[in-house]
């Protein structure tokens, strides 16, 4: 289940913040984010609106930090957090 | 006193930090008028040094125009020096109106609300117009201004990726269960100089039933055959619902900004805008030359055709002497380098060859995407360009970067 929300939250990941020219950039379950510059903190609000309605969580803006969103893994932690 | 000894320690702490990022902003000082050729002090005590500026957003050569510093100075006699009260108590003399109307005949809109700065439009016009049933959806590399007003207004936001119309169409679509759909884009982007495909994408807000913002500041007086500005560059002036600009750049270089665009938008600005509401009026001298401006640039295209043919002649001579260029067609040309140290070494070079330009590095651009931001100007002459582009050579040859394009800067000096 929790494999299943990783791969579900990276694809979305891949899709809306990789652009499909670029095949240089390789994401996975460990790759920095928003220090990279992949996200930034203005389109980071896509991502929390996806979360919200995929996983049926209401994450609060002070939870969903860049730093919470750093990371696929960091992301889930967050998400599964907030499930319980 | 409250600024204790404590307090001055942990914010010398803050500027600090700021240094070590490597993103502290050094004081430079011009001491003449600002345009091809100014005086500078820098770094701040080193005696002032004679350069060819080709990082001011001059475009029109229009900030010190003997025209443009004449009618400034008709304003300051006829129409005084401030207004000393916002808009809509006392601070809006007739020709606040007069430049309005000729705003508006010249950006093709049907009304039009001055602001002390296009910040403070972009500060305003979202909250003015927008609830929280409503839903912003902004291009990524928009200006920070627009950013900072989208975060201020109470409607929803998401994002598309830079200019990619297949992305922007199918956040349309995911936010069709929405009042109000507000597209918003720069019609310049500042950094990469590239132009938004605006038909597409007023074609894709006609056919999803949304509205659609741009911001034309580096844009307005020189995109478009006559230099009315993106939309007309693409050829759909009748399409754009609102337009944000500045006064501050193409078109005079003073300050001030404005909202243009469709008239009931507009009212509710002038009704609801904090920045219109609690500001000062933009200062009778500023208003009376912006106006001039207007006439300037409505009269003929004679400053954006030499601005045009600026821009490409300075292109072709980067690219021709092997820098690498960011391809595009307006008065913002980026020369790559991709290394953030190699794009401050270099352009501290250039400014030793007497070249004024300044590098550009993460956070301002994407991490790996430095670059020098070269800005044409219409008050540049060819010799001026013939001594940029002379530079950018010695200067490259000395980094060894002539010639090489992207993954061979890279290769050598890293990302």
């Amino acid at each position: 289940m929790a494999d299943e929300m990783k791969d579900m939250i990276l694809e979305y990941v891949i899709e809306e913040y990789v652009d499909e020219e670029d095949d240089e950039e390789e994401v996975s379950y460990d790759t920095p984010l928003i220090s990279s510059g992949i996200v930034d903190s203005f389109s980071m609000v896509s991502l929390k609106v996806f979360l919200e309605k995929k996983c049926h969580v209401s994450l609060p803006d002070k939870e969903a930090t860049p730093e919470a969103f750093d990371t696929v893994n960091k992301i889930c932690e967050l998400v599964r957090r907030f499930q319980d | 006193m409250a600024y204790s000894a404590k307090a001055r320690e942990l914010f010398a702490e803050d500027i600090q930090a700021i240094k070590d990022k490597g993103i502290y902003k050094e004081k430079r000082f011009i001491c003449s008028p600002q345009d091809a050729e100014i005086e500078v002090e820098y770094p701040e005590g080193a005696p002032k040094k004679k350069v060819l500026n080709f990082c001011a957003n001059n475009y029109l050569g229009l900030s010190n125009h003997p025209e443009i510093v004449k009618a400034a100075h008709e304003g300051l006699d006829q129409r005084g020096f401030g207004m000393s009260s916002v808009r809509f108590i006392c601070g809006t003399q007739d020709i606040h109106r007069e430049l309005q109307d000729k705003v508006s005949d010249f950006l093709g809109m049907e009304d039009t609300l001055l602001f002390p700065s296009c910040m403070d439009a972009n500060s305003g016009v979202f909250e003015s117009i927008l609830g929280p049933e409503d839903l912003i959806l902004a291009d990524r590399l928009i200006h920070a201004s627009l950013i900072d007003g989208i975060k201020l207004c109470s409607a929803q936001y998401d994002t598309f990726k830079h200019m990619n119309m297949k992305h922007l169409k199918k956040k349309l679509e995911l936010h069709q269960d929405k009042r109000h759909v507000l597209v918003v884009t720069d019609g310049v982007f500042s950094m990469d100089g590239d132009l938004a495909p605006l038909d597409e994408m007023c074609d894709l807000c006609d056919q999803y039933g949304a509205m659609i913002l741009v911001d034309e500041s580096h844009a307005s007086g020189f995109i478009g055959k006559t230099g009315r500005g993106t939309h007309e560059h693409f050829d759909c002036i009748d399409q754009v619902d609102l337009i944000t600009t500045t006064f501050g750049k193409g078109l005079g270089g003073a300050s001030g900004g404005c909202v243009s665009g469709k008239k009931e938008l507009i009212e509710l600005c002038r009704q609801n805008a904090r920045p219109y509401l609690f500001s000062n009026s933009m200062a009778p001298p500023i208003v009376n030359a912006s106006i001039k401006v207007m006439d300037l640039v409505t009269k003929d295209t004679e400053l954006r055709d030499k601005l045009e043919w600026n821009a490409a002649y300075f292109r072709k001579g980067v690219e021709e002497a092997g820098l690498c260029v960011r391809p595009g067609n307006t008065p913002i040309v980026p020369v790559m380098l991709y290394n953030a140290k190699l794009a401050n070494d270099m352009s501290r070079d250039m400014y030793a060859e007497g070249i004024y330009v300044i590098g550009f590095f993460f956070p301002v651009v994407p991490s790996g995407a430095a670059r020098i931001r070269v800005q044409l100007s219409a008050a540049h002459t060819k010799e001026h360009i013939d001594k940029a582009v002379a530079a950018f050579k010695k200067v490259g040859e000395k980094y060894g970067i002539l010639g090489l394009d992207k993954k061979g800067i890279i290769d050598k000096y890293g990302m």
